[in-house]
């Protein structure tokens, strides 16, 4: 387990940033939603008045005056996008960073199989995800205790393990693209992320765009689908569980006889 | 056994030459070197040894291992320097120097100590203050840490003063008269000459010679330079003759007593013989293939 350590030593850094940033956005969302009720009437009516753009962010399905609903759409912004923003990152460098930095000369003349290599690796990114989730979720809870409210038990924990497997799919897929790659690909990450953020926004806008939440994870982490249905949408977490097994087998097949 | 043995081993990146039909043969507990210009083919035939890029033709086995089918096994029983030693960023040499030992599931702690002294290497620094000459001792402690059976060196030595240098190479014959084979790569030829026992020259890709350094060397070729002589000596063994500023030089392969006998009649000014560089020691190979 020495690649999996050294990995999580060396990430522990920006792994504390991406955390203690989501958690103090999303600690900000719920700290504030006492103040937001007071003008919620209001609120509740513009929101649900913006036609496509209610829609876009799934305020058509939840009420914003509940704080489910407030949170659930919170969640998608804060949670969602900075961490999926945060695993495809992870994702995309943790085999192309030895290239990059030149370090893969010295981690692959040690006596490891590339196998393991490649899985370490991928066990430290996905524990580096599972350890961001935990520390978010926490602080979300703690803040939810400090304001007094609190939302159902059961879609809220859906709610945070559709995005711990969301998450875990784009950096899944990321890191079989950083197989291929031999330097950068940070870009090709964000971007990546981004673009299935708003995959996922623009199904929500229009019915002939709906087959999109196949492909985008964002598909089935709707936090306003996720509260107002009480379930994860299976067909979609299933198309994103293969898409998440392409991308590990495609690592582990391309870096087994990688030029180096 | 041989510590190495390629047999027509090569390399292509798509169309652009690594290496062609390297054959090459090296004994156990030998001390060998593996000369050749920057881009000669030195670099691949050892990431290719050390199954970082895989062949695309030919075999070769390192120790009795197959490369491409026993590479960890091979990499366990090898200790390897790389020319340009990378490390982590943000890590002290001593943490480096003990992951490298954890990769290996080894507790090379009292070596790494010694080697660190000898080497007076500071291990509390962080790497990334470390220059081009420390970074190379970081890289030999965890080359040699382990106490390995054949040490592969990329270009060891670049970057070392030259007392580290001589604490290097006393180290690797230390290694070398327990019984460890060395194999190591430079375009030094005098560093060669002096400390290995068999060599072998690339150059383009291809295999020019390898034999002991003793033939090699003694190719009997010197470079000479005389100022304030008139004219050649009349000798065989004179070629590539040039003049320049009032010096006369030129290559002389035939025995020193007649060369010094002619040098005395011509009285020059100032006299300089050395071992030819690199590039004409190539020449003198390149002579020999055309004949």
């Amino acid at each position: 387990m020495t690649v999996f350590f050294h990995e999580l030593r060396r990430n522990r850094l920006s792994l504390a940033v991406w955390a203690a940033a989501i958690a103090f956005m999303l600690g900000i969302s719920v700290l504030i939603y006492p103040q937001m009720t007071a003008q919620m009437a209001e609120i509740n009516e513009v929101f649900a008045d913006m036609g496509s753009f209610t829609a876009a962010f799934g305020m058509d399905k939840v009420s914003f005056g509940e704080f489910g609903g407030y949170f659930s759409i919170e969640c998608g912004n804060v949670l969602g996008l900075g961490g999926a923003l945060f695993a495809a990152i992870l994702g995309i460098s943790a085999l192309a960073r030895e290239e990059r930095e030149h370090t893969a000369e010295f981690l692959y003349t040690h006596p490891l199989t590339r196998t393991r290599i490649v899985g370490e690796k991928l066990a430290a990114v996905l524990a580096q995800i599972l350890l961001l989730n935990l520390a978010v979720a926490a602080v979300a809870l703690l803040s939810m205790r400090v304001i007094g409210e609190s939302a159902e038990a059961k879609p809220l924990l859906l709610l945070f393990l559709a995005y711990l497997l969301m998450q875990a799919e784009l950096a899944a897929i990321t890191f079989g693209v950083s197989a291929f790659l031999r330097s950068g690909g940070m870009g090709l990450g964000i971007g990546a992320a981004i673009m299935l953020y708003f995959l996922n926004i623009l199904a929500n806008i229009t019915e002939k765009a709906a087959f999109l939440k196949f492909i985008t994870p964002f598909g089935y982490t709707d936090g306003a689908d996720i509260m107002s249905s009480g379930r994860l949408e299976i067909k979609y977490l299933a198309v994103g569980l293969l898409l998440a097994a392409a991308g590990v087998s495609a690592a582990f097949l391309k870096y087994g006889k990688k030029d180096i | 056994m041989e510590a190495i043995r390629t047999e027509a081993l090569s390399k292509y990146y798509g169309k652009a030459r690594g290496i062609t039909d390297v054959s090459l043969t090296v004994e156990q507990g030998g001390f060998y070197g593996f000369i050749g210009p920057n881009g000669a083919g030195k670099s691949t035939t050892i990431r290719l040894l050390l199954g970082l890029i895989s062949a695309t033709g030919g075999r070769a086995e390192v120790l009795g291992m197959d490369i491409s089918r026993e590479r960890t096994r091979i990499l366990e029983k090898t200790g390897y320097l790389p020319s340009e030693a990378a490390f982590y960023g943000g890590m002290r040499v001593r943490d480096i120097i003990a992951l490298s030992a954890r990769l290996r599931k080894k507790d090379c702690a009292a070596e790494a100590r010694r080697l660190c002294e000898k080497l007076e290497l500071d291990d509390s620094r962080r790497v990334e203050e470390l220059s081009l000459g420390n970074r190379k001792k970081v890289g030999i402690v965890c080359a040699m840490q382990h106490r390995p059976e054949l040490y592969i060196l990329d270009e060891p030595t670049s970057g070392l003063d030259p007392l580290m240098q001589q604490e290097f190479y006393a180290l690797l014959r230390e290694r070398n008269a327990e019984g460890a084979t060395v194999f190591l790569s430079s375009h030094v030829l005098s560093e060669v000459a002096r400390w290995c026992t068999h060599a072998a020259v690339i150059r383009d890709g291809r295999l020019l010679a390898a034999d002991s350094v003793e033939s090699l060397g003694h190719t009997g070729v010197k470079r000479v330079a005389l100022r304030g002589a008139a004219e050649l000596p009349e000798l065989a063994g004179v070629r590539d003759t040039r003049e320049e500023n009032g010096t006369l030089t030129f290559l002389y392969g035939g025995k020193p007593a007649e060369l010094l006998t002619a040098l005395a009649a011509l009285a020059p000014e100032d006299v300089t013989i050395s071992d030819p560089d690199l590039e004409e020691v190539f020449m003198h190979y390149y002579a020999k293939g055309d004949a």
